[in-house]
């Protein structure tokens, strides 16, 4: 047990808001907090190392870089409310990727259209693994683990003898490739902020009219300013580079989109449910057979998604697409930054979050080329921890609860 | 009793809420229920007694719709009704609450009580299918008020973090939003400490005193005792017996649960032990 026990209603002052803070990191509540701080120790250990880990130039590769597995990761954050898993993301990245490259270098097809086939085969994936999984009753480790084999060897079949083809149309390499204007970056960021503190307001009048309880104006305050501040300091560094990168608004967008989906929606309150106790859900009416089978479809898109957005970062897809620590390195993702390995607890944003985790520790020892041996030793090590400290949490929520 | 029409009340005017006559059930060569015939009014709550085996289950799952009986007829309010499936029960206004209780610990408690019927919001919020919170956060505090149901202070939070107590609250509350007549209860005080269970008895008078009528199952015969207005003993998957609460003695109702009076007709509350 932990040492702190909760006092309802005891936090006052500075000491009491301490402790609280401590009780909701021991606890794992805090959400993006412990992440933050992991974050900020990783940025500055490798700043130290060598000072161009924090340059514009180095953050924005950086979130290059991450824009695939964070588009995985959103998938792999909606596989894991359920209770699930999906091994087979990596391979359906690296297939449908080979697809779209195929349709368009070779048989001449609209990128946009490859792209849309490519979305459409991931579908099609997560539609096989879903009818499986709730039809036959398997354990979707075992599908998707037997699956992605299977997806490897399509890749390997559609590619063909050259094994690599190099992508050179506009659209593809623009998803990654394209930046916006400093003005338009700051027009997007200031949008962002204001409809941010509207909505926030928003929902705080209307709690208040319905004569709810609400939070007190000053953490409001605090919290708005907190993100207002991250977006205009990640304005400030990228536009001393080459501006505000395309596809970060794009995962950022995916993100939302996946965030209003399962804490706003009857759907997504469904997908909460079945995670968190599936009999429950069947007893209050919900098909959860249908909910299994539409999160793995979309698990499979967004994996198809990030397919897509690794081949336009690279220019090109080649036989290993989809393929070494990627899969791993989704899942990690989220887990890190908070969405529970065991179903029912997880934000999109921890997809997010826990893709600059990861990737700053790969870019920081990659700038300090470090040996492949330490670099496998410290990701392996750093996952074991993060799934430790889940694990820690769930214990101690699970020990505080009063019987 | 046996001189009553079917589904009607002792007294021949008014019949009763729920009723049902000679239900049979059985498992393969295991004989669960044989010719059981049960009884519920509004505003009454029954006490469903009986040893381990003696039938309780199978008979409430019956009146659930969850499992279907060999033979029996079911009367709703003197009409003749047909449950097949838990959705023909909760049409008719049967609400049932399991003794796991079925709530999603990673959910709040507005959730839960929700969980299947979530409000949608109303203008450009329905077309993008946005839960209506605020509403449901109202009407969830209403609902708990009602009941008087005071120790749950924070309805945004987890179930999981409930004591047993609570979410037993939270599970019958759960099951008043449907609007039901009767509510059955299985096992409603299992595992609880004495002051949590007191208030589950109180919040089980609040529901008798709407006018529900409401089936408790239980082994703890003083929980019965405090809470029941009749008592329906079931033994071997047979009625037993049945007493009015008031004209009884703890050891006569144990007597028919065990079968001690073997012999002695007991399905009369006239015969004392």
């Amino acid at each position: 047990m932990s040492a702190e026990r909760k006092e309802p209603g005891a936090a006052r002052g500075i000491g009491g808001m301490l402790r609280e803070v401590g009780r909701k990191l021991a606890q794992g509540e805090a959400g993006p907090l412990l992440v933050l701080l992991m974050v900020a120790a990783i940025w500055t250990f490798f700043q130290f190392q060598n000072d161009r880990f924090l340059s514009p130039i180095n953050l924005t590769n950086l979130m290059l870089q991450q824009a695939a597995v964070a588009t995985i990761s959103i998938g792999v954050v909606l596989i894991l409310l359920l209770g699930e898993i999906d091994l087979s993301v990596g391979a359906v990245s690296g297939l449908s990727a080979s697809v779209m490259a195929v349709l368009i270098v070779n048989r001449g097809v609209a990128p946009v259209l490859a792209v849309c086939v490519a979305l459409g085969l991931g579908a099609t994936i997560g539609l096989f693994n879903g009818f499986m999984i709730t039809r036959f009753r398997i354990p979707s480790f075992v599908v998707t683990l037997a699956g992605s084999l299977a997806w490897v060897g399509f890749q390997l079949l559609v590619l063909g003898e050259t094994g690599t083809i190099n992508l050179s149309d506009n659209f593809v390499i623009g998803l990654t490739y394209t930046f916006l204007s400093p003005l338009v970056g700051w027009i997007v960021v200031v949008l962002a902020i204001v409809a941010t503190l509207g909505f926030a307001l928003l929902g705080r009048a209307r709690r208040k009219a319905a004569g709810l309880q609400v939070g007190s104006l000053n953490g409001l305050a605090f919290r708005i300013s907190a993100i207002a501040a991250a977006f205009i300091a990640l304005i400030l560094v990228v536009n001393q580079d080459r501006g505000l990168p395309l596809v970060m608004c794009i995962v950022f967008a995916l993100a939302l989109g996946i965030a209003y989906l399962t804490e706003r929606t009857r759907f997504g309150r469904h997908i909460f449910a079945v995670g968190g106790n599936a009999e429950a859900a069947r007893r209050a009416g919900i098909k959860i057979d249908h909910v299994r089978i539409i999160i793995f479809m979309l698990g499979s898109t967004f994996a198809a998604a990030g397919g897509v957005l690794a081949s336009s970062r690279l220019m090109a897809v080649n036989q290993s697409s989809g393929s070494s620590d990627l899969l791993l390195m989704a899942i990690a993702g989220p887990v890190i930054a908070g969405t529970s390995l065991f179903g029912g607890r997880g934000t999109a944003w921890s997809a997010l979050l826990g893709a600059v985790v990861i990737g700053s520790i790969a870019n920081g020892m990659n700038l300090l080329a470090f040996d492949s041996s330490v670099k496998y030793i410290v990701t392996g090590t750093v996952l074991i921890a993060a799934v430790t400290i889940e694990s820690l949490t769930r214990m101690r929520r699970q020990g505080e609860q009063r019987v | 009793m046996t001189t009553a029409p079917a589904g009607t009340g002792v007294t021949g005017q008014e019949p009763f809420l729920l009723s049902l006559k000679g239900v049979s059930k059985a498992f393969g060569a295991n004989q669960a229920l044989t010719g059981v015939d049960f009884e519920v009014n509004a505003g009454e709550v029954v006490a469903l007694v009986g040893d381990n085996g003696a039938g309780k289950s199978t008979l409430v799952k019956a009146i659930a719709g969850v499992q279907l009986c060999d033979e029996g007829s079911f009367f709703f309010k003197g009409e003749p009704v047909k449950i097949s499936s838990p959705q023909d029960a909760a049409s008719l206004g049967i609400a049932t609450v399991y003794q796991d209780l079925a709530l999603c610990d990673n959910l709040d408690v507005v959730a839960n009580l929700y969980l299947g019927r979530e409000l949608f919001a109303g203008g450009a919020g329905r077309s993008a299918y946005l839960i209506d919170e605020t509403t449901m956060e109202q009407s969830s505090l209403k609902l708990l008020e009602s009941l008087a149901v005071t120790t749950i202070k924070d309805v945004r939070e987890h179930v999981g973090q409930l004591s047993g107590g609570q979410r037993q609250a939270v599970a019958i509350a759960r099951s008043l939003l449907g609007q039901p007549c009767v509510v059955l209860l299985d096992e409603p005080t299992a595992a609880l400490g004495v002051a949590q269970t007191e208030q589950v008895l109180m919040l089980i008078r609040t529901l008798r005193d709407k006018g529900l009528g409401v089936v408790v199952i239980s082994h703890n015969l003083e929980n019965v005792f405090a809470v029941a207005d009749r008592i329906i003993v079931l033994r071997l998957g047979r009625r037993a017996a049945s007493f009015d609460v008031r004209g009884v003695s703890r050891e006569d109702v144990v007597a028919a649960i065990t079968g001690a009076e073997f012999g002695i007709r007991i399905d009369n509350p006239e015969v004392t032990a």
